[in-house]
């Protein structure tokens, strides 16, 4: 069994008649001749490290490597917590993204799912998703097996480095897989998940990357946040039934043609874009410059 | 490719290229060594020497070489463990030629013992690396499969004799280079296997008369 398409990834759930996560789980049981206990273990350990960024984040200023960002989750959740108002899934999904983005920032373990920079986004929805809805820890890895095949078949037909593609190699595809596993926690039927992932990827082709003083904080800590909240609007979309006109595997084709058109001053070179304006090149100056 | 790739690793961050990328090829470039390194020269080149404190790339080359992963918390902290440890080190800048943006040279050595060597790496995206040359040698090594590293007399059959070993033994040959410098002097073949190679089949090759040195390096 194999699949380097998201439409085959669907067509192999429907024909089984079971989950995204199922199959994703069976063709990696395949590939690396693991057990299905052991690979599930592999990636609750995954889920526990992504928890204790999470909460290293939100209840810690965090000393980055160049001390532009460390308190925004703190922040965030000081903020939200204030008035039951403000205590949505929503903000909630905020903060923790900032946290792990920040913890990322400041030397700190987290999980490169599906690239450090990008790193706070998958954790942010399907944690928050999980609490919300008091979801047992391995029905919460199917979510996380879910994204993964989704991030596997963007790694294969293009590329999840914000270098070769872009920002939206990296928090695009990270949102994209955020919606999908968002859909497949909230009980949504595969066909979703993949209008989820389609939806969500398709608004955030274009973004480039452009860190202010080559730092992954710079933009990167907050854009974490605004793509899982990114995710959570895809999620709901597709739940409702919203379909994406252009398919799954036409957006990411999409994605590898922006790319590719896209001029290498915007892909990871901090030489163009956020990265050369006044302030940015003033932050940079002071920062390595004395 | 499996998910775990996508979903991992784990990590010390910022950057998978500039600081999991970074622990590896100190580390690779310790198991190469396989000595006490009592001094190290590290030499950023490229984007490695502009961005290496915002990105910690000089402690994860440190701590790489003190022997700690890309998702060791201790990472953060290599430069007082490198004291701790009486590991000497001086991080420098170097404008090399032909490289990859992210490349770094590392040379260690071991006063006792007198043996030294120079690694030029370079980390090549995502948390992946290559070593490009051992002691100006060129090579290319990386890290994704256990692999042996051997030095031996560059002569017909030695080839043969190394995989002969392996083949008794059932481990199967992924990927394999063959390097010289001139003719009938110094070989040196790199070998990526599917399996780690029990050590009986490491002594029995380190036995062979013209096989000067062997590595086994594990799967980074």
């Amino acid at each position: 069994m194999e699949y380097r398409t998201i439409e085959e990834l669907l067509n192999l759930a429907e024909q089984e008649n079971t989950s995204l996560a199922e199959i994703v789980l069976r063709v990696e049981m395949e590939e690396s001749e693991l057990s299905r206990n052991e690979i599930e273990e592999l990636m609750l350990d995954n889920l526990e490290v992504m928890r204790q960024s999470i909460s290293r984040g939100i209840n810690n200023k965090i000393k980055t490597g160049g001390g532009l960002v460390g308190q925004e989750a703190l922040k965030m959740k000081n903020y939200y917590q204030k008035d039951k108002q403000d205590f949505t899934i929503h903000n909630k999904v905020i903060s923790y993204a900032l946290a792990v983005a920040e913890v990322n920032a400041g030397m700190g373990k987290i999980i490169a799912g599906p690239t450090a920079g990008a790193s706070g986004i998958v954790p942010a929805v399907v944690v928050a998703l999980a609490e919300e809805l008091e979801l047992k820890d391995h029905k919460v890895i199917e979510a996380l097996f879910t994204a993964s095949g989704l991030g596997y078949v963007i790694s294969k037909k293009a590329t999840l480095s914000g270098a070769a593609g872009g920002c939206q190699a990296e928090c695009g595809a990270a949102a994209a897989m955020a919606a999908g596993a968002a859909v497949e926690l909230k009980g949504g039927n595969p066909k979703m998940v993949v209008n989820a992932f389609a939806l969500a990827l398709k608004n955030m082709l274009g973004l480039v990357c452009d860190p202010v003083a080559g730092l992954v904080e710079v933009p990167c800590v907050k854009r974490n946040a605004f793509a899982a909240a990114h995710a959570l609007t895809a999620s709901a979309m597709a739940r409702a039934g919203i379909e994406s006109v252009i398919p799954a595997d036409e957006v990411i084709n999409a994605m590898t043609d922006i790319g590719e058109q896209m001029p290498n001053t915007l892909k990871e070179t901090s030489k163009g874009g956020l990265a050369v304006c006044e302030t940015a090149l003033k932050i940079k100056d002071e920062l390595f410059n004395n | 490719m499996g998910i775990f790739e996508i979903m991992g690793p784990a990590m010390i961050g910022p950057s998978s290229s500039h600081t999991a990328g970074a622990a590896r090829i100190g580390r690779m470039a310790a198991l190469l060594f396989a000595e006490k390194i009592d001094k190290a020269v590290v030499k950023l080149h490229g984007s490695f020497a502009d961005t290496a404190v915002g990105h910690g790339t000089d402690k994860a080359i440190i701590g790489g070489l003190l022997g700690f992963k890309p998702d060791d918390e201790r990472l953060r902290d290599s430069f007082s463990w490198a004291e701790k440890k009486g590991m000497d080190y001086l991080i420098e800048e170097i404008k090399l030629r032909d490289v990859h943006p992210n490349t770094a040279l590392i040379e260690l050595s071991n006063q006792s013992t007198a043996q030294s060597i120079s690694v030029l790496a370079a980390s090549i995206g995502g948390g992946s690396i290559e070593v490009r040359e051992i002691n100006a040698s060129p090579v290319k090594l990386t890290g994704r499969l256990p692999t042996l590293w051997i030095r031996h007399k560059d002569r017909p059959g030695e080839i043969a004799l190394i995989t002969t070993v392996l083949g008794e033994h059932q481990i199967n040959i992924a990927f394999m280079q063959v390097y010289r410098n001139r003719r009938g002097d110094i070989g040196s073949s790199i070998l990526e296997l599917d399996q780690k190679p029990p050590q009986a089949v490491l002594d029995q090759l380190e036995k062979c008369k013209d096989i000067y040195q062997l590595r086994y390096l594990p799967a980074l």
